[in-house]
């Protein structure tokens, strides 16, 4: 068990920079989710840290130890990756052995060692097959079991998930979270999959373009997003984002020139970070706008979009202005239909972010 | 107003795989005829025709060429002559000079060589690796009249390019052909025919997946354990065609007669140059037959065999 270091890693192939001054500290038997979209850096930030990439700038430490120029071998880490790599013309004995093997621990104790921790991941009776004749899941488990037989201080998994269907998913989801826990190993997790890295993590690195967005833990970096990138990454449907023009003396926010928001109320809080005039975007969850049928004081107008039942809760789609407003509703009857339906903002649960796209206050 | 289905859907109770092929019907074997009559006439006939002739003694010129005569496996006895067939310009040792010739030229030298330079370029890009490869396959592909001058002139004692530089280097002036016959065609076959080892284990390489690399490196496996345990397990199959393709062409090659003749003294002298020899310079036209059956026999094994291995490896994967 290890901490794990970055600082100012930066790694380029060709033009492309594909890691950018990434500075980042894992604590000791920390679960940490690298969560971006496909080219964001995430793999190659993971491959980095076990030493399949060097990086061109920065250095990389496990444990006390530096290991920026050091092959895989040498730094102690167990890899999972996305394909399970595990070798078709071994049985799962010998694949999860494998390890133990190229170390020259004998026979009889690799034999022993494997049947343990493949009990504990309930493969124990599949041993002497190849990884074609078990299914996915015990493939993946296999892998899994590959990475922990020769005890690591460092576990890298690669979107080990994203080959299994999604009940599978979720299974192997929870069997990983226990597992950890009960290891207590230092992990680092690759996933382009929000809820997977929520679920899982400790704290959640989002990145994009090669930089980190944000860290924080899942709660944090789901209930207050640094940026716009990040509000729109996460949640499922994510948050709403409207261009809007801000009119502090008069306290409102104003969208298309004819969609206002009284936020006289919020003007305090907002007063010291914001000045008149550009453009602002208007941050907010699906879940903290409400649906009246009716116009109330301090309600929008909107045009019904789309309905989607979701089973115990609805997705109401409208329409203000040219802007599309997704609202969440936990509740079991079906919303109002009608044509124009008015929406009340939760004005203490929005963000407003800059022209740059920064949280501001 | 409804029209049929327009098409029918595989799913739907229609077996792809019992739809009649295209050649099963009468219009098919009309596609198919004058393939069959050509392969008849240029591959199935000669092959009887030639087993025919190895039971008689029939000659170019002479009274046996109008007139040949059925003389029993006398062209065979002949072949394995044990008082003699060992000495020099005889079948035996063809036969074990064409042995050191496969084994130097194929085995060790092409498929190593392909398997070393595919290695070697694995995963790697640049100038170098096309360099390699397209002078490989250019030295595969030219006529092999070409090649073979192209050797003469580079193995000349006295002004080859190959002597011009050692001469230089003070390195003397080695008379290639003369003194190190069958060394000279088993280098010269090597470098002619790496090209398809090498490409054959390069594709092969790469249908091996990164990730299975990657593990083995992050576990630990050194360069040799990598190709031990994981890249020539994977690659057996490759490994095995490359081995069948490669001895049966090389037994068969006739190029180095380009640059040796057989000599000096048969000391390179391959069973494909004494079958020509036999036939077409002493014009036995019966011996010869019965040395293309031998031959063929040889092949036939070697393709079994092969075949026999190649069937045990997908049982077993």
């Amino acid at each position: 068990m290890a901490k794990i270091l970055l600082e100012h890693v930066t790694k380029r192939f060709g033009e492309l920079i594909a890691v950018n001054d990434v500075t980042l500290e894992v604590h000791d038997g920390e679960f940490v989710a690298l969560l971006g979209p496909s080219g964001c850096g995430k793999t190659t930030t993971l491959r980095l840290i076990a030493g399949l990439e060097v990086p061109n700038a920065g250095r990389i430490q496990i444990g006390e130890r530096e290991v920026t120029h050091l092959p895989p071998r040498e730094r102690d880490v167990a890899m999972v990756f996305q394909d399970y790599a595990l070798y078709p013309h071994m049985t799962l004995l010998d694949n999860i052995g494998y390890p133990l093997k190229v170390r020259g621990v004998g026979r009889r104790e690799m034999v022993g060692r494997v049947t343990e921790v493949a009990q504990k991941l309930q493969i124990g009776d599949l041993l002497q097959r190849r990884p074609a004749q078990v299914s996915g899941g015990q493939q993946q488990r296999a892998s899994v079991a590959r990475a922990l037989v020769h005890q690591a201080q460092v576990f890298l998994f690669d979107e080990p998930l994203s080959n299994l269907d999604a009940k599978l998913r979720l299974e192997a989801r929870a069997f990983l979270k226990h597992l950890q826990r009960e290891v207590g190993v230092t992990a680092v997790y690759v996933t382009h999959d929000q809820a997977e890295a929520m679920a899982l993590a400790d704290r959640i690195v989002v990145m994009n373009y090669g930089k980190i967005m944000q860290i924080g833990d899942p709660l944090q970096v789901y209930s207050r997003p640094a940026n716009t990138f990040v509000a729109s990454f996460m949640g499922n449907p994510p948050m709403n984002l409207l261009p809007c023009r801000v009119d502090l003396a008069a306290g409102k926010i104003i969208f298309d020139d004819d969609y206002m928001l009284d936020i006289a109320a919020h003007r305090e809080r907002w007063s010291a970070a914001i000045s008149n005039g550009p453009q602002f975007t208007l941050g907010i969850r699906p879940e903290h706008i409400s649906i009246s049928p009716t116009q109330l004081p301090g309600t929008i107008p909107s045009q019904v979009y789309a309905v989607q039942p979701l089973g115990g809760e609805w997705l109401v789609v409208t329409q203000v202005g040219r802007e599309l407003v997704s609202v969440r509703l936990f509740q079991d009857e079906a919303p109002p239909l009608a044509e124009t339906v008015w929406l009340r903002f939760d004005l203490a649960r929005t963000f407003l972010y800059g022209s740059d796209g920064e949280l501001l206050q | 107003m409804q029209f049929g289905p327009l098409y029918v859907s595989d799913t739907e109770g229609y077996d792809v795989e019992k739809r009649p092929g295209i050649f099963s019907g009468k219009i098919g074997v009309a596609f198919l005829a004058p393939a069959l009559v050509f392969v008849a006439i240029f591959l199935i006939l000669p092959f009887f025709w030639i087993f025919y002739l190895s039971f008689t003694n029939r000659t170019l010129t002479g009274i046996t060429a109008a007139h040949p005569e059925f003389v029993g496996l006398a062209n065979y006895e002949r072949l394995f002559d044990t008082d003699r067939w060992m000495r020099l310009g005889e079948f035996g040792n063809a036969l074990w000079i064409t042995a050191r010739f496969v084994l130097g030229s194929a085995i060790l030298g092409q498929a190593v060589v392909g398997l070393t330079i595919a290695w070697f370029f694995y995963r790697r890009k640049g100038f170098l690796r096309e360099l390699v490869f397209t002078t490989a396959v250019l030295a595969w592909i030219i006529p092999e009249v070409v090649v073979a001058f192209a050797w003469s002139a580079f193995l000349d004692v006295d002004r080859g390019t190959l002597n011009t530089i050692l001469a230089a280097l003070g390195l003397g002036k080695p008379d290639w052909l003369f003194d190190h016959p069958l060394l000279s065609i088993i280098i010269f076959n090597t470098w002619r025919g790496s090209a398809f080892s090498i490409l054959l284990f390069s594709s092969a390489l790469e249908t091996i997946p990164p990730s299975y690399v990657e593990t083995a490196d992050v576990v630990g496996a050194s360069g040799w354990r990598k190709f031990r345990d994981i890249f020539f397990p994977l690659m057996r199959g490759h490994i095995l065609t490359d081995l069948i393709l490669i001895t049966l062409w090389t037994f068969n090659v006739f190029t180095p007669f380009l640059l040796t003749g057989g000599g000096p003294r048969f000391k390179t002298e391959l069973v494909s140059i004494y079958t020509y020899r036999t036939a077409f310079k002493f014009f036995e036209f019966g011996k010869g037959s019965a040395i293309a059956v031998v031959m063929m026999l040889i092949n036939l094994t070697l393709a079994m065999g092969y075949l026999i291995m190649l069937r045990r490896q997908k049982v077993a994967s």
